[in-house]
């Protein structure tokens, strides 16, 4: 085996990885199984982005970026979401609105559909890892459909985060990562966006005690 | 000219540093200041564009800090708008934090992060029209989201943070779909030159407009859908416009002018851009459709909506998806009259709004109540709130002698040239029915009689506004609005430019 199949069998079982944790998010609805599930997530995403590192021409720049996507998504998230779920202990979805059985069929589809709507992308792309960048899609497109059919606060910024994600493993796949600079950018982004929605939760704990966000009912026409 | 293009975010976060530190009313009076500058920076620039030495081009722009910055006569028209709404709201703000004070409403440290936040806000917008990145301009647009999160949660009651948790979720979710479109446009830039994967100037406006027609179009296609779905929610466009009224009518009466005023338009301007470079891909049929099915449903949307609406400060939000429908219809039919229509109309709605969400927020405090059906016969109650509250709305149905009637009648006639007729004529029915909405509750809210057991409580005497100066930033919004209907003056050769920028590409 070379090196370069190497390093594409791993890019494989990496982004394998990824899709995995996306279902495990789906299958699991307790709101502390959920975080270690993304923190083995955020593994598999720096190391898709140590793997490109290590093939890259202009190589700093792509180990810088591997470096911060590793220390956001496997130190940083998880303990903001830990912070979250300290607000709520025992957490749990009560009244999901699509069932176990349903939701894991409904993620096989949208994987189809990835892999339809990434065809353009895997045909404009020159690197042989575009092949794999339906599963960013497919994340993305699992990430709404958690953050659509479930009502705690905690679940929907997971969504959020595997719809984050799908789009990070995406740029990596496609484009072998976005320049350093808006990879900067977008890190710095979410971070506060989560802190943001921290700090809300806590403010909908201490309004309404619970961090059910089916009590947002307020607001309609 | 090099210099001035820092300004714009040096005045802002030089205000939000200052916020950070002056007590509190000289705090309040110095984001004026900083708003005030961050109008100058845009005049700077307008006048900076526009009379070039001879010999360079007019339309080209002028790029600091290692080309992550540029401005072009469409930047400055982008500046200019939101310069000008700022002063109005900043200075609208002293007067709310004023009276949040004295009704006892204003809790230890809120007034600081209030001023701090909408500082930064102003800079991340000043940043986002600057960027010569499309990569810059997705941060700087994202960014907003997140400081103006806790401005709309500022009230802090139960609506507000449903509001503010819905408004970060749905537009950071909505946002993020424009990334993976920045992605695709990427992959599709580094495409036509392999050794450019990497670096930056892949997806600087300059090159994606220069190099739009070899940029591969079934890629493009994708990209096109999901960068107008994803900048479409940020701008309010149906059916991604549902955090909209919600958080319009939860954030205090400034930051709503602000949010109403230019920020939709800000997140308009990347769809304005990204326009000509899909065109070259694409060519104009494309996203003509996208956008005409986004202008007439939110057109209908808004039509609708406003019929029943209780509520006046979402009757203001609805206004605004109703106006950014117009704004994405004028940019579906293209082309040199129809732009700089869209363009007069981002500055004529934004001052028009600003005033009528702080006359909105006066009428507020006053009355005590957010719903329609308590508020009557205001112009006896309240008579200069609701006087301004009336012609700032007198402005917003396009009524003349205001700037949104000139746009509107250019829109339609260069939608008629267009061979558009049918849409123009299908939106401006849709428009009438929205006027007629307004003008009935409006109506309703402002004359009449004043003898309502709601809003006369002899137990209870109204709060009073001290006079003084709150009125100045509203008035001069609409001889602002006013004065832009009826002679643009030096401003006409800076929107030629930016509307010949919009519709030919970034050069």
């Amino acid at each position: 085996m070379t090196r370069s199949d190497w390093l594409e069998q791993a890019i494989n079982l990496a982004c394998g990885l990824l899709l995995l944790t996306a279902v495990g998010a789906l299958w699991r609805r307790e709101v502390s199984a959920l975080i270690p599930i993304l923190s083995v997530q955020g593994i598999a995403l720096t190391a898709i982005a140590a793997l490109l590192a290590s093939e890259h021409p202009a190589g700093a720049e792509a180990v810088v970026v591997a470096v911060l996507v590793g220390a956001l998504k496997v130190v940083v998230i998880p303990l903001l979401l830990r912070r979250v779920h300290r607000l709520v202990p025992g957490a749990r979805e009560t009244r999901p609105l699509v069932n176990v059985a349903s939701s894991l069929l409904a993620a096989a589809g949208l994987s189809l559909l990835a892999y339809a709507a990434a065809g353009p992308l895997i045909d404009a792309s020159p690197s042989p890892t575009a092949r794999a960048t339906p599963v960013g899609l497919a994340l993305v497109l699992i990430g709404f459909f958690v953050a659509a059919t479930r009502q705690r606060a905690v679940s929907q910024i997971v969504g959020l985060l595997l719809v984050d994600n799908g789009i990070a493993a995406t740029a990596f796949l496609a484009t072998d990562g976005v320049p350093l600079i808006v990879e900067l950018g977008v890190s710095a982004d979410l971070v506060l966006a989560v802190l943001v929605l921290q700090v809300l939760t806590a403010r909908m704990v201490r309004t309404f005690g619970d961090g059910d966000l089916d009590d947002l009912r307020e607001l309609h026409d | 000219m090099e210099l001035a293009l820092f300004g714009p975010v040096a005045a802002p976060v030089a205000g939000a540093v200052l916020a950070a530190t002056l007590p509190r009313r000289v705090a309040a009076w110095t984001s004026v200041l900083a708003a005030a500058g961050l109008l100058a920076a845009g005049i700077a620039l307008a006048t900076g564009t526009v009379s070039r030495p001879p010999g360079t081009a007019p339309l080209h722009g002028v790029s600091v800090a290692d080309g992550l910055l540029r401005a072009d006569a469409l930047t400055a028209w982008l500046v200019t708008a939101v310069g000008a709404v700022a002063t109005v709201a900043c200075w609208a703000s002293v007067h709310h934090l004023d009276d949040q004070a004295r009704a006892g409403e204003l809790p230890k440290g809120s007034a600081r992060r209030y001023l701090v936040l909408v500082q930064l806000f102003l800079a991340c917008m000043s940043v986002a029209v600057l960027a010569s990145n499309v990569g810059l301009f997705w941060v700087a647009v994202e960014a907003t989201t997140v400081v103006t999160a806790f401005l709309v949660g500022h009230q802090r009651t139960r609506a507000s943070i449903e509001a503010a948790w819905k408004y970060v979720v749905l537009c950071s979710v909505g946002v993020g779909i424009a990334f993976l479109g920045t992605i695709c446009v990427y992959a599709a830039a580094i495409a036509t030159a392999p050794d450019t994967a990497g670096a930056r100037a892949a997806l600087d406006w300059t090159y994606l407009s220069e190099h739009g027609a070899q940029l591969d179009p079934s890629l493009m296609r994708l990209s096109a859908g999901l960068i107008l779905l994803g900048f479409g929610t940020k701008a309010g466009l149906a059916p991604m416009h549902a955090w909209l009224p919600d958080a319009h009518s939860q954030a205090p009466a400034p930051v709503s002018a602000l949010m109403s005023g230019v920020l939709l338009s800000v997140a308009f301007y990347g769809i304005l851009r990204y326009k000509s470079i899909f065109d070259a891909a694409l060519g104009p049929g494309y996203v003509r459709t996208l956008l005409l099915i986004a202008a007439l449903g939110s057109l209908a949307l808004a039509a609708v909506l406003l019929i029943g609406q209780r509520d006046y400060k979402r009757l203001l939000a609805y206004s605004s998806i109703e106006h950014m429908g117009l704004i994405a219809l004028g940019t579906a039919i293209g082309g040199r009259l129809a732009l700089a229509a869209v363009l007069l109309h981002i500055l004529g709605h934004g001052l028009a709004k600003a005033v009528a969400f702080c006359g909105a927020g006066q009428l507020l405090h006053r009355t005590g109540s957010p719903l329609i059906a308590e508020v009557r016969g205001a112009l006896s109650s309240a008579p200069t709130a609701a006087a301004l509250l009336g012609v700032a709305v007198v402005a917003l149905l396009g009524l003349p002698p205001f700037a949104l009637f000139a746009s509107e009648l250019a829109l339609a006639r260069a939608g008629f040239a267009a061979g558009l007729g049918w849409a123009v004529a299908l939106a401006f029915v849709l428009v009438l029915a929205a006027f007629a909405a307004i003008v009935r509750h409006a109506a309703g809210m402002l004359l009449g009689s004043t003898v309502d057991p709601l809003t006369v409580d002899a137990e209870q005497p109204p709060h009073r506004p001290r006079p003084g100066l709150r009125w100045v930033p509203l008035v001069l919004g609409l001889i602002a609005a006013a004065a832009l209907g009826v002679w643009l003056g030096p401003l006409q050769s800076l929107l030629d430019s930016a509307a010949l920028i919009a519709a030919e590409g970034t050069r």
